[in-house]
């Protein structure tokens, strides 16, 4: 078996009955690469590198891309704990995947034992700017200016007010959480999502208090006013997959 | 093209953050997992910075100080 091989996830129990019929980039087969308890999760590559790294540099290749790696970590995440892989991580072939598996074998190992039983929720605190603008100049230029001065003000007090919130929130989500992590907030346009996106989170919450902890993100944001809330998930723990000895930057 | 990041059953846009700065990263033997994938992080963010700019530019003098 000598065609490059790219890596979805690393578990333990992955059953292969469960990956049956599964695929992954460009419809390849998904199946397991063993070591010891260890499996890797990857099917065949693309076999043209510069084709693959120019998808990946395109929106809507690399968002094909992206939600075949994510449908195999999160069907593979429902029935067992895994440590996902970041996007396109791909070995020449067989044995090479079975050789990272020896070599970070302790730390997959601790990952997993710190993983399991556990589910990753995003948390996205929004504040929506409902003034509206100022009208075209009024009566004079000078009133015109007041007015936007004044905007300003109330904007700025806005955002100290809104800052404070979000801390309130994050603190008292983070005391509930197993840890939590934070990506950087998303762009309106991108998301196309209303309002400024103040807080992009993910916490990491036991399974078992999955419902628990959104009730309570609800209710936090409830109390603050200047903030709306989005919760996402359950998902596979990929904002928590640091390790001690891992080559992350 | 830009708003149908966020009206997927599961949105895109949050697939991309957790597959493009979450995950674990290793050095693949065709090394396109830290070097390219930065790249495409690199590109993603010119295209944020590029949407926030034209927004900027027509919303006129109401820009924050």
């Amino acid at each position: 078996m000598t065609a490059p091989r790219y890596v979805y996830a690393i578990g333990r129990a992955v059953d292969p009955t469960d990956l049956a019929g599964l695929v992954g980039i460009d419809g390849a087969e998904v199946h397991r690469i063993s070591h010891r308890d260890l499996v890797a999760v990857v099917s065949v590559a693309p076999a043209d590198e510069a084709a693959l790294r120019s998808r990946l540099e395109r929106l809507d290749e690399l968002a094909v891309l992206a939600e075949a790696h994510h449908a195999v970590v999160a069907l593979i995440a429902t029935q067992t704990v895994v440590v996902p892989f970041r996007l396109a991580t791909i070995y020449r072939d067989e044995d090479r995947v079975r050789e990272v598996l020896r070599q970070r074998y302790e730390e997959f190992e601790a990952l997993l034992d710190r993983l399991a039983g556990t589910v990753e929720i995003g948390i996205k605190l929004y504040v929506e700017d409902r003034q509206p603008a100022p009208a075209a100049p009024s009566t004079s230029g000078r009133a015109y200016l007041q007015q936007l001065s004044q905007r300003h003000r109330r904007r700025d007090e806005k955002w100290q007010h809104a800052a404070a919130a979000v801390e309130r929130v994050d603190t008292a989500l983070g005391a509930y959480a197993i840890d939590r992590s934070r990506h950087r907030p998303q762009a309106a346009q991108l998301s196309g999502a209303a309002g400024d996106n103040v807080l992009n989170a993910a916490y990491l919450v036991p399974a078992g208090r999955l419902i628990e902890f959104t009730d309570l993100a609800q209710r936090l944001a409830r109390d603050e006013p200047a903030l709306r809330v989005e919760v996402t998930g359950p998902w596979a723990p990929y904002s928590f997959t640091e390790s001690d000895h891992g080559d992350r930057p | 093209m830009t708003n149908a990041l966020g009206e997927r059953n599961v949105a895109l846009i949050d697939i991309l953050d957790r597959l493009l700065e979450g995950g674990v990263v290793l050095t693949g033997d065709l090394t396109l997992a830290i070097a390219d994938v930065d790249l495409v992080r690199i590109s993603l963010r010119a295209l944020i910075c590029s949407v926030e700019a034209d927004r900027e530019g027509t919303t006129g003098t109401g820009g924050r100080p």
